[in-house]
């Protein structure tokens, strides 16, 4: 029989300046009450944020708050194999949902002086460092797709975006990096 | 494009929302023992609200969450915005009709 | 090529840099600074264009946006044509090409003008009344020609090549207009630390101070005003305002959303190859600032409308700005003093003034002096009886009205009459934002009142003029911004405590500055029989008798009287001509102007491109297109692609030389007889996961769950309350807290919304959360008699019929790569459905397909995928169903769990009207013609060429050629459809009635023996 776990293949993009698209990574969606969020935060040794649009940073490791019940945990390939397990197991007694989504969607990092102002073509928010500081995140909208963003530094932001809305994205971020003069 | 109170999120713009209709009103259960009057009011009756306006607001692409919000319908002001669980607050007496 | 009226020296111009432009194929020069109308002045230029409606002689009224009359045309290129732009506007550029509009064949002979003879058969509101009979004619005389007659400019003919940015911008206070109001709230704002925004319409920040003149300049903080204008404007932007010139506010929205459009390569010869032509802004503004300022007030007289006659601010922009005399020799009316500063600048730059004519029965003593010490010869109490001049103006006639009788009537030569009524504070914005407007005794005009949103008008926009008061309301509405935006205590960007709080009251101004500024509103007196036309409305072609017309024919309201005669409409939104139209019907109707009311005021201030608003929304980013993770295969495989929402999905795989219908044809006999490989992606997909996860699917789905054991699906019907399908799919059981649910590929995002819908509103203390899948997993269809073997050797699972039946779903590894394999058929075939990680479905159909090679397999599309559900009587939600139909009208009643307590449409079910006999049923229709295919959506009928009127009792929804059964095949709902099993029907067809036989829907192996192979 074939192998082909070492086939994967990601969408094709082609991502305009300021743009660059990050490695595979493994993703989950954490959904429970604060009991679970807590046991997720032991299991994991990483804090899961109680705070509305936070995030939380641990070297490879993330964990992002989503909604009141809602958690995007993420982690390098490598690094996520082993936490798994342990955190299945922990959550176990508790009323919760744990879903793989590592392939739903695709990351994407935008960086330079000019990223708010880049952002700033298709994104509502003020994404001004006063209002959107460093480790915060949120689910919102760039141009007609639906994106988490979040500030991983001065002028860092991380996008993670469903894989067939990918595309879109990073030709929107070309054609909008024409208009940031 | 309004500005919106979500109470888990802050305020946030209109893109991320989507309208949800009238508020509080509740799914009769069980539906069986309802006439077809009442079940027939309960899927199409809705108020016409001039003034203060309780409606459901779902903020799709944020945390996700359903919420009530007191909106006057001729000036498109919030008045408040509140979580599923909380009661409605008493519109300000000035904003009645 | 001369510029034979440009001056030797003054204004914000540079000589040195001539640049070439053409107006009507006549070749011009003008200078850096200028606009195409002061350049077309400096060549004594005056007839910039044809009136819209009785394509009378027009020139520059105005030399701001205001300009109602100079429209015209720029061309850059066969694409680049842009239409109706003001030429006050136009920067001009070297090789600027511009055009005249509205005349045919030329500007100086426009055989159009007809219109201004025919003049009194073609009255205000002529287009209700004119063209009512014959009806018939409408069609083929009546419109066409007033469509072609009606309209301004030519729309471009090409596609927009332009590239067009868009940005959302959040601060503290925004500032509408750089006049001096405008800069000292900016100053001030962001003096108090305020994130502020400055935004004017003008290619340089200044306002009126661009205008002022070297005779009389005005000193600020104790420099020239010009020079205090550069300190300030760098000043400004040191301390990072965003300064955006060029930039017009058109549009004021709630919650102090405001909408900007910058110009940005308009006024360049040759624009940067990738730089986009403008940007709009979507500025949310914790503060406003109005700073608009103030428009003049033409005169309302006959033939107030010749070229060379014009506002006299904009005399003396011409000259102070652009070092451009607009005439030789002038006479000025009057009814305020800012038009004899314009007449005393203009005569020191060489300008004769024959007479001011002053419609005030005195001259303020100030200004007495200076026109005597001038030599100027004043009437006071003067009217303007007419004027005289083809294309331009020649002479005007003058005199004295005392209780109707005209004395002292004298005809002067000129060839520029000078007007100011008055200035109107600039409201537009105010308005917008729903603020309300009160009428001002003192300043005899509309003021902002009362507040709609966290605005504050500033400056002459609400009636304050004089230049230190302008400039100390400037830096208090600057300031007092700043404060509230930053305010400790402030609840957000936006709360809602602004509504309704008045405004606060300007300082006081002196009886001189109201005195002088008031002017004069409505049409100057005219004796009983007087001639010619007094125009109110420039732009709309609306003069007085237009009006008194609307009101002798009962208009009151002055609504109405807009709507009926068109003034103050149009992209001009009655910038010059509201107050006098508002003048005038008061007159008329003896009623004051604040008991009018006055019309609303709409966006956009000044017209913007389409190209704006779309901003990079076109083409292929008009919207996302999404594709699966295989795309790249289909693609290189010849794939005809469709549209499927977003989606764009394989619709078939011709070889070479096939067509759609022969392409159909053989992969439908593959599947049929061998095996099919099909892309399955875009069905929606739903994580359902919780301890009551299965409480939450029997309330939800229509079908029984609990009876559902792990390992097993079922085909899940969702219904709204209402009782009609809203959408279906296979629903598999994962664990028993563990549901993996499918929709339609466009119900994916609304089944998800509704269901969090109920789990958050309804039912909240249920433990079950929801989750989309729909991109985690790639799905690969493959469907055929030999399935399992193309499979069997690709997987660790067993795939046995008695290992794996129908409807079962089982996890494994498909090559090493974990999986989710379904048991599921849309074809009515054996066959399964390979569920792997999205990453590697590329690799793994690829992997298939190969496999697949020795059992005869082929790609298919959506075609052919819809062709084997119909033979099998499969809906598809949304063209079988549309909103109206139950499942019972679907055939789908063996899916309802009728024991179950309650699910979402249950109760609906029970009404009367939804178990009537005569619903529309879906049957299969057979045409009596084998190989006539019906047209999906026709009508069906009970007897054939019915007469009409008549009632179809349904309609078709699904046709197609069925190869497997030789014939053609269709769905379709039909009243009471069941029970007329083998009836004969009649569907209108463009070649006529084709008979057709009620039959099964499911046209193949109604046993379903292939599926449990
Ligand atoms: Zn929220």
């Amino acid at each position: 029989m074939r192998d082909l776990t070492q086939a994967r293949r990601g969408p094709l993009l082609k991502p305009g300046a300021l743009v660059k698209t990050l490695p595979p990574a493994t993703r989950f969606i954490l959904r429970g009450g604060p009991a679970v969020r807590a046991a997720a935060e032991q299991a994991l040794a990483l804090e899961v944020p109680a705070s509305p649009c936070r995030a939380a940073l641990d070297g490879e490791r993330a964990a992002l708050w989503l909604g009141p019940d809602e958690w995007l945990l993420l982690a390098s390939e490598g690094s996520a194999a082993s936490r798994a397990p342990a955190l299945s197991a922990a959550l176990q007694a508790l009323p919760h949902s744990l879903v793989d989504i590592s392939h739903r969607q695709i990351a994407l990092a935008v960086e330079g002086p000019a990223a708010e102002t880049l952002l700033a073509a298709g994104c509502p928010l003020d994404l001004d460092a006063r209002a959107f500081p460093i480790g915060m995140c949120t689910r919102t909208v760039l141009g007609k797709a639906e994106i988490v963003l979040w500030r991983t530094g001065t002028e860092a932001f991380r996008i993670e975006v469903w894989r067939s809305f990918a595309g879109y994205l990073c030709a929107f971020l070309a054609e909008a990096a024409h208009g940031i003069g | 494009m309004l500005l919106i109170q979500c109470p888990y999120c802050g305020e946030r713009p209109e893109p991320e929302f989507v309208y949800g209709g009238q508020a509080h009103i509740a799914r009769p259960q069980p539906s069986a023992e309802l006439s077809d009057q009442e079940w027939t009011n309960f899927l199409y009756r809705r108020n016409n609200t001039r003034g203060a306006h309780a409606e459901r607001w779902r903020h799709t692409h944020g945390c996700g969450r359903f919420f009530n919000a007191l909106r006057d319908t001729t000036t498109d002001h919030f008045l408040a915005t509140y979580k599923l669980s909380e009661p409605p607050p008493r519109p300000p007496a000035e904003s009645a009709e | 090529m001369t510029q034979g009226f440009r001056t030797v020296s003054g204004g914000r111009i540079d000589r040195a840099r001539v640049l070439r432009f053409s107006f009507d194929g006549h070749a011009y020069a003008g200078v850096a600074g200028d606009t195409l109308a002061s350049a077309l002045l400096a060549n004594g230029v005056h007839l910039l264009g044809r009136s819209f409606k009785y394509h009378r002689p027009r020139g520059l009224l105005a030399a701001g946006s205001e300009e109602p009359s100079a429209l015209v045309a720029v061309r850059r290129d066969a694409a680049r044509y842009t239409p109706n732009l003001r030429a006050t506007q136009v920067e001009l550029y070297e090789g600027l090409e511009a055009h005249s509009q509205n005349r045919w064949p030329s500007l100086a002979l426009d055989f159009g003008a007809v219109n201004d003879l025919l003049s009194p058969f073609i009255p205000a509101g002529f287009y209700y009344k004119t063209f009512m009979w014959p009806r018939r004619a409408w069609r083929w005389l009546y419109e066409p020609r007033i469509r072609a007659a009606a309209g301004l400019g030519r729309a471009p003919t090409q596609p927009d090549p332009d590239r067009y940015a868009s940005r959302y911008a959040h601060c503290d206070v925004l500032v509408v207009g750089a006049g001096p109001a405008g800069l000292a709230a900016a100053a001030a704002a962001v003096g108090a630390g305020a994130r502020v925004i400055l935004c004017d319409e003008q290619n340089e920040l200044g306002g009126s101070l661009l205008s002022d003149s070297s005779r009389a300049a005005p000193v600020i903080d104790g420099r020239p005003a010009a020079r205090w204008l550069d300190d300030t404007l760098a000043d400004l932007a040191a301390r990072q305002v965003t300064l955006l010139p060029r930039t017009t506010a058109f549009g004021y929205f709630p919650h102090n959303l405001v909408a900007l459009n910058e110009r940005l390569t308009d006024h360049l010869a040759i624009p940067a190859a990738l730089a986009p032509r403008e940007r709009q802004w979507q500025v949310r503004a914790r503060e406003v600032v109005l700073a608009t300022g103030a428009i003049e007030r033409p005169l309302v007289f006959p033939g107030n409308d010749r070229p060379g006659i014009m506002l006299a601010a904009a005399a003396r922009t011409w000259l102070n700005r652009y070092g451009v005399l607009p005439g030789t020799r002038a006479v000025v009316v009057t009814a305020s003093d800012a038009a004899y500063e314009a007449a005393l600048d203009l005569q020191q730059a060489g300008l004769a003034i024959a007479m001011i004519a002053e419609v005030r029965d005195a001259v303020p003593a100030g200004l007495a002096d200076l026109t005597r010490a001038a030599g100027i010869p004043v009437l006071t109490g003067a009217t303007v009886l007419g004027t005289s001049g083809r294309r331009r103006v020649q002479a005007i006639r003058l005199a004295r009205i005392r209780h109707g009788a005209v004395s002292e009537p004298k005809t002067l030569r000129c060839d520029l009459v000078l007007m100011s009524g008055g200035f109107t504070p600039s409201v537009h914005l105010f308005s917008q934002s729903r603020g309300t407007l009160a009428w001002d005794d003192a300043v005899q005009a509309f003021l902002p009142a009362v507040l709609a949103e966290r605005a504050r008008s500033a400056g002459a926009c609400r009636g304050v003029f004089e230049l230190a008061r302008v400039r100390s309301d400037g830096a208090a509405a600057g300031a007092a911004a700043a404060r509230e935006a930053t305010a400790p205590g402030r609840e957000g960007v936006c709360p809602a405590g602004a509504l309704g709080r008045s405004v606060a009251a300007a300082a006081a101004g002196s009886a001189e500055e109201l005195a002088g500024a008031r002017g004069f509103a409505g049409a100057l007196p005219q004796p009983q029989r007087a001639r010619g036309k007094a125009f109110v409305d420039w732009q709309n072609d609306v003069t007085t008798r237009d009006l008194a017309l609307a009101t002798r024919e009962g208009f009151r309201s002055i609504e109405h009287i807009k709507r009926y005669t068109t003034t103050g409409m149009a992209t001009d939104q009655g910038k010059t001509s509201n107050l006098n139209a508002l003048g005038v019907v008061s007159g008329t109707l003896g009623k004051a102007i604040p008991d009018m009311g006055l019309t609303t005021f709409r966006m956009p201030y000044t017209p913007v491109t389409f190209g704006s608003f779309a901003g990079s929304a076109r083409g292929d980013l008009f919207d996302p297109v999404r594709t699966t993770p295989m795309h790249s295969w289909a693609v290189k495989n010849g794939a005809v692609f469709e549209d499927v929402g977003l989606w764009k999905r394989a619709r078939h795989f011709p070889c070479p030389g096939e067509d759609l219908h022969r392409a159909v044809n053989r992969e439908c006999l593959t599947v049929r007889n061998a095996c099919g490989i099909f892309d399955a992606s875009t069905l929606g997909k739903i994580e359902v996961v919780g301890k009551d996860a299965v409480t939450f699917m029997n309330r939800l789905y229509t079908n029984a769950w609990s009876s559902l054991a792990v390992g097993r699906c079922r085909y899940g019907v969702l219904l709204r309350d209402d009782g009609f399908v809203y959408d279906d799919g296979v629903v598999a059981r994962m664990a028993e807290d563990r549901f993996h649910v499918t929709t339609t590929t466009g119900g994916a995002p609304r089944v998800l919304a509704l269901m969090e819908d109920y789990l958050q509103t309804e039912w909240p203390d249920l433990g079950v959360w929801l989750t989309s899948t729909t991109e985690q997993w790639a799905v690969i269809a493959v469907q055929g008699p030999t399935a399992r073997p193309v499979l069997e050797s690709l997987v660790d699972i067993d795939m046995s019929a008695a290992a794996m039946p129908h409807m079962s779903v089982a996890v494994g590894h498909i090559c090493g790569v974990p999986m989710r394999l379904f048991r599921v058929s849309f074809s009515g075939e054996l066959g399964f459905e390979v569920n792997v990680p999205a990453d590697f479905g590329a690799a793994v159909w690829e992997a298939i397909s190969e496999a697949g090679q020795a059992h005869g397999i082929t790609p298919y599309g959506t075609e052919t995928m819809h062709v084997l559900r119909a033979e099998k009587g499969y809906i598809i939600v949304g063209q079988d169903t549309d909103g109206t139909v139950t499942p019972e009208d679907a055939g789908l009643g063996w899916a309802i769990g009728k024991n179950k307590p309650d699910f979402l449409g249950k109760r609906s079910l029970q009404r009367p009207a939804m178990t009537s006999a005569d619903r529309r049923q879906l049957v299969g229709l057979l045409t009596v013609d084998p190989a006539t295919v019906l047209d999906e959506g026709a009508q069906v009928m009970l007897e054939p060429a019915a007469p009409v009127p008549t009632r179809p009792i349904g309609h078709v929804t699904s046709s197609y050629y069925s190869a497997t059964l030789g014939r053609s095949i269709a769905l379709a709902l039909i009243g009471g459809g069941r029970s007329r099993s083998g009836q004969t029907l009649y569907v209108p067809m463009p070649q006529g009635d084709v008979p057709v036989q009620v039959a099964s829907p499911v046209f193949y192996d109604p046993k379903g023996e292939r599926l449990n192979a």
